[in-house]
């Protein structure tokens, strides 16, 4: 079955750790940064770059004999952008408030290197199905990270997990203070920073 | 290699389906998306008003336009202080009076209060939201925002608790009688001035546009609140 042949498999579990497309090669670094001041957000992008990544990847697949060479990155383009518009009429339809928090970045998953990197890199060559698990793999691994990040800048930033106040406020009455930090920009890199290095390690990757 | 010829069929047919695609969902979508807006807005005025939701218990869209049809009368006032009701205007002669929206609170005839749109630069963005007087036409309510692009955590802070339950009880009106607006000072206010609120560390800019803009928006509605307060 072409689901569970070693091949298959590995498209679908590299990404999520060994090849992780932020943590080890860095790529879509702008909305893991943007977007992850509050676990809800950083979810619900999580899921539409899923949704953007295995389906673009599928459709450029199933196309890739037909694409001519000559125009290819733009065919992928256009099928990623029309997918990327979906995603963000969608959101606006039914998920209104999340939507008007992500603003702009939903549709910046257009420039995602992500998705661009996986269409030519993978899609181009591997079978419709193969191409669909290295999409939700990535995806995953990019939405593992983006929740990660997530969930201590909202800990450490507001004292929320989910919106839910989890610190006590005895905490706070004995002089325990939210980390404005971790809210704004430079909270989002030290966090993204440390989660690359302690991977690093157990993975063993050297820089030269 | 493909020939030219082929490229070209390809891109326009690709063209086609993708653009055909994109128009037929965001169509029909549409609909759902101008409700969403519209319960937005109707959200903040509510908001304004005092009448929030919490987050165990969200509003749905039913409960939004429920609560705002129970409560609310959206009307206009004019230049004058006059009240106009925009139902009964038509459209022409309504843009020649020139007007401002009000929405008024009332409950089995009492009024609780009025929200006006208030909106104006801050730092990098345009602020937009309502901000709600009490009936006595010199007391804030209260204050929100629905759209605006300043830095979280600085300029953000406008949409926090904190900053907004600051204007609540506080007077835009003078012992005297004259419109002075709310003042937003660096750092805390005076715990015992009834014209200032405390100000957002960090977001001096955001916080002096807030000031102004609130208060040149109140100046349209000043005819308004004067007449209320005589009453």
């Amino acid at each position: 079955m072409a689901l569970i042949d070693k091949k298959s498999k590995e498209a679908l579990s590299d990404p999520l750790m060994k090849n992780n497309p932020i943590s080890l090669q860095v790529l879509g670094i702008c909305s893991a940064l943007a977007v992850t001041v509050q676990l809800e957000t950083a979810i619900v992008m999580t899921l539409a770059v899923i949704c953007v990544l295995s389906i673009s990847n599928t459709v450029i697949s199933f196309l890739r004999s037909m694409i001519p060479s000559k125009v290819r990155i733009i065919v992928q383009l256009s099928v990623i952008a029309s997918l990327v518009i979906l995603t963000d009429q969608i959101l606006q339809a039914y998920m209104y408030d999340i939507s008007k928090q992500l603003s702009v970045f939903v549709s910046l998953i257009i420039t995602n290197c992500i998705v661009m990197g996986r269409a030519e890199a993978f899609a181009m060559q591997n079978s419709p199905g193969k191409s669909f698990l290295d999409g939700l793999g990535n995806g995953l691994g990019y939405g593992g990270i983006l929740i990660s990040v997530a969930f201590f800048r909202e800990l450490l930033g507001n004292g929320t997990i989910y919106g839910y106040t989890v610190i006590p406020d005895s905490f706070y009455s004995v002089g325990y203070q939210n980390m404005g930090l971790m809210v704004l920009s430079p909270g989002a890199f030290i966090i993204l920073g440390l989660i690359v290095w302690i991977q690093r390690i157990f993975s063993g990757i050297k820089e030269e | 290699m493909h020939s030219n010829k082929y490229t070209i069929f390809f891109t326009a047919t690709l063209t086609v389906v993708l653009g055909s695609f994109i128009s037929v969902a965001s169509g029909s979508l549409k609909s759902l998306q101008d409700l969403n807006i519209e319960n937005d807005s109707k959200k903040n005025i509510l908001a304004s008003l005092g009448y929030r939701e919490n987050i165990s218990e969200r509003w749905t869209s039913s409960d939004i336009q429920a609560l705002f049809s129970k409560n609310i009368k959206s009307l206009a006032v004019d230049r004058k202080g006059n009240i106009i009701d925009t139902s009964e205007v038509n459209e022409k002669e309504f843009s020649e009076v020139e007007s401002y929206p009000i929405y008024i609170d009332q409950v089995e005839g009492v009024t609780k209060g009025y929200a006006i749109p208030i909106s104006g630069k801050g730092l990098w963005s345009t602020l937009y939201g309502y901000f709600a007087v009490e009936p006595d036409g010199m007391t804030a309510k209260g204050i929100t925002f629905y759209a605006h692009k300043e830095t979280p955590g600085l300029g953000g802070e406008v949409d926090k608790p904190w900053f907004q339950e600051n204007f609540i009880g506080k007077k835009f009106i003078s012992k005297n009688g004259k419109l002075i607006g709310i003042e937003i000072v660096k750092g805390k206010a005076d715990p015992n001035s009834l014209y200032q609120v405390d100000g957002i560390s960090g977001a001096t800019v955001t916080s002096k546009g807030l000031e102004k803009f609130l208060l040149n928006d109140l100046r349209k509605y000043e005819p308004f609140f004067n007449k209320i307060r005589k009453v």
